[in-house]
């Protein structure tokens, strides 16, 4: 178990990173390619101003009009990508790892209770986006498995790690586990829809230019 | 027995409008009219007749693969199946929030499964994406607004009624139009005589009222080349005369085309018949180049200026379109600014404005559209939403021209807009403006089905009727 937890948490770590990283740029790299190739609308009709101040709302709760249609889809929204960001990159825990292995380098912590709280509410947001799958017939209609299974690989890491932070069950196999997990969503960001935190900048960025630069008239 | 009438009488008449319209649906429903699915169209059904199963496998994978690319590729990865666009969507809204017709739920009942089937359809599949890309959404991109991502939906069910086209099954009525375009360069097959016969003629009739008017027809290096669609010289004839009068009391310099090119309409590109719509765009804005306008002032249509300033310029490869050009809307506004239009005395009511989904998602003009409608009547009173969020009158992206046997889908597939009309009406508003062509064909449905009584009026209508006439008394 205890060599398990090692290559968890020191090859695998990397192997994880390399995926998560290169996969993306990857990602990125073929999607940018393919547009040169068959979408050259997109660079001529990009235009950076109307890409920063669409993207701008629709990054600011209630700033678009969809998100004050939807009060608690919004709230909800960002609450969840708040933790989803802050927890990983801002524990303790993570830190200290990071430090002691090869990068050597540490920035400031969330108290572990906001950690904690901020975990929790990642995965209450998991909650009720299964919530919505079942609940709504117009997401149910648009639902497949795989929905489920990328909110399970977001909601697993966090649970795993709310385990280990209150000391449920074998200290040593949830460690583990909420390692794996961690490793697993990275790895699953740019080859699932979870690369939607990738292409947003795309696909709202061309939108918010069609929309700001030749026709002149708001998307948000 | 009379006194049950009685009371059904009285009871109507305490009704609202919004009652009315509610009431109406119910009855609409309990007669199975919501129902769409036995629509018969013989361009679907004997265009399904000649598919094979190679067929329809090539042409999809030739269009998804070979045409599209990285948008197409982005939006369907993107997508987080979270249906935050169903709200924007009057087809969903109206059709009792039934998320099969949620923009995201029409994605996935066609290009969704044409992926995941590898092209794979049935002849009666093809036939049911055709049905739901033509009908069930007018390409307004209201959606995009609503999604967190922007993916572009109605780009994805234009690419749908491409291959749809590309098998050749398409409603009959639209592809009647697409036909009439590729054959005579216009959309209802006027010939070149007839038309410059009715633009004499109507420059006969507007001599009475102006004796010295003139429609200059092919006059080179005029100011602008005014263009129009082809149901005006066809069925609506006085909207030439009143754009002549209009452009006669302002004193321009302008022209209309002897030759092809001076309809500006565009039927081929709502049917995906992209081969079409490049040729008849590109006699388009060379009718304009030959008489060495300066611009190009399209006339009251919404679809039209789509085609001349977003699409059809991009199929011939100019990001812009290669001649400076602007809506009515923009033009008249600019003439009542200038001064060269005034008002004599203004339409006597209080007007709601219907923003054609193309000249406001598609160029922004609704303050100019408000700034010509207040200064020609008591002024605007807004229906909700409105501007850049307008509700389609679900006749545009070709819906309405999929005929007759689509009408009824397409009044109750937009019993929201009646609603937000019935909201005006009870208010007291009578009058809608809208600048579009489309629009009307659309409202007008609606307001006779829910029993509205509300007028229609084109910018152009108020303008003509309320303007300053120096040499007309
Ligand atoms: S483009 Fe308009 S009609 Fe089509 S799905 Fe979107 S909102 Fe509905
Ligand atoms: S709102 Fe956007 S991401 Fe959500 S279902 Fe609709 S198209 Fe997909
Ligand atoms: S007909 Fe009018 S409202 Fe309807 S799509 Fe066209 S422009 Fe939009």
């Amino acid at each position: 178990m205890q060599s398990l937890y090692n290559f968890v948490s020191g090859p695998l770590v990397w192997v994880a990173f390399i995926v998560f990283i290169g996969g993306s740029v990857w990602r990125l790299a073929s999607l940018l390619s393919l547009a040169k190739k068959k979408d050259t609308y997109v660079f001529e009709y990009w235009s950076w101003s109307h890409v920063f101040s669409s993207i701008g709302h629709w990054l600011t709760p209630f700033g678009s009009t969809n998100w004050r249609m939807q009060p608690v889809m919004s709230v909800v929204t960002f609450v969840f990508h708040i933790g989803l960001i802050l927890v990983p990159i801002f524990t303790m825990g993570h830190i200290v790892l990071l430090e002691e292995g090869a990068l050597g380098w540490s920035w400031p912590t969330l108290p572990d209770q906001v950690a904690d709280i901020a975990a929790f509410i990642v995965l209450g947001g998991c909650a009720y986006f299964a919530w919505r799958r079942f609940a709504l017939p117009q997401v149910k209609f648009v639902t497949s498995p795989s929905d489920f299974g990328i909110l399970a690989v977001v909601a697993a890491p966090f649970l795993t790690g709310i385990m280990a932070y209150h000391h449920i069950g074998d200290p040593l196999l949830v460690t583990t586990l909420h390692v794996l997990a961690g490793e697993l969503m990275l790895v699953c960001i740019p080859f699932t829809r979870l690369a939607h935190m990738l292409y947003f900048v795309f696909t709202r960025g061309y939108t918010a230019s069609e929309f700001g630069a030749v026709r002149h008239v708001k998307d948000w | 027995m009379s006194e049950n009438t009685e009371m059904a009488a009285s009871a109507e008449a305490a009704a609202t409008f919004l009652q009315k319209v509610q009431a109406k649906a119910e009855s609409d429903r309990a007669a199975g009219r919501y129902e769409y699915d036995k629509i018969e169209d013989i361009g679907l059904d004997e265009g399904i007749k000649k598919l094979t199963p190679e067929r329809i496998e090539t042409v999809i994978n030739q269009v998804l693969q070979g045409e599209c690319g990285a948008r197409l590729r982005a939006y369907v990865e993107t997508c987080v199946h979270c249906g935050l666009c169903s709200e924007a969507c009057h087809h969903y809204l109206s059709n009792d929030k039934n998320p099969k017709y949620s923009p995201v739920g029409k994605v996935k009942r066609t290009i969704w499964m044409m992926l995941q089937k590898k092209g794979r359809l049935t002849p009666a599949e093809v036939r049911e994406c055709s049905v739901i890309a033509s009908t069930e959404c007018n390409l307004c991109r209201r959606c995009l607004q609503y999604c967190p991502f922007g993916i572009d939906i109605a780009y994805m069910l234009q690419t749908v009624r491409r291959i749809c086209s590309k098998l050749g099954v398409t409603p009959q009525y639209i592809q009647d139009t697409t036909h009439s375009h590729a054959a005579t360069m216009n959309q209802m097959w006027v010939k070149e005589d007839e038309w410059v016969d009715t633009l004499q003629w109507q420059e006969d009739e507007a001599r009475d009222e102006f004796p010295t008017i003139r429609i200059p027809v092919a006059k080179e290096g005029a100011d602008f080349m005014y263009s129009v669609i082809a149901p005006e010289p066809k069925f609506r004839t006085h909207l030439i005369y009143q754009a002549a009068a209009i452009f006669h009391t302002a004193g321009c310099d302008w022209t209309m085309p002897e030759e092809p090119g001076w309809d500006n309409s565009d039927m081929a590109m709502f049917t995906g018949d992209f081969e079409t719509m490049g040729r008849v765009k590109k006699v388009h804005y060379e009718a304009a180049q030959r008489l060495r306008v300066k611009k190009i002032v399209m006339g009251e249509c919404g679809h039209a200026f789509r085609s001349v300033y977003d699409v059809g310029n991009r199929w011939l490869g100019w990001k812009m379109p290669p001649i400076p050009m602007v809506h009515s809307i923009e033009f008249f506004y600019e003439l009542i600014r200038d001064g060269k239009i005034k008002c004599r005395e203004k339409f006597p009511e209080k007007v709601t404005f219907h923003d054609p989904c193309n000249t406001v998602r598609g160029r922004g003009l609704h303050e100019m559209g408000r700034y010509v409608a207040n200064a020609f009547t008591l002024g605007v009173v807004e229906m909700s939403p409105n501007r850049e969020h307008n509700l389609c009158c679900n006749a545009g992206g070709g819906v309405i021209n999929c005929g007759p046997p689509w009408k009824t889908k397409r009044v109750l597939s937009n019993k929201a807009k009646a609603e937000q009309l019935a909201r005006m009406k009870d208010m007291g508003i009578d009058t809608i403006v809208s600048p579009c062509h489309n629009c009307h064909g659309g409202l007008e449905d609606i307001i006779h089905h829910y029993g509205l009584e509300m007028k229609l009026k084109f910018l152009g209508d108020l303008i003509f009727e309320f303007m300053v006439r120096p040499d007309s008394e």
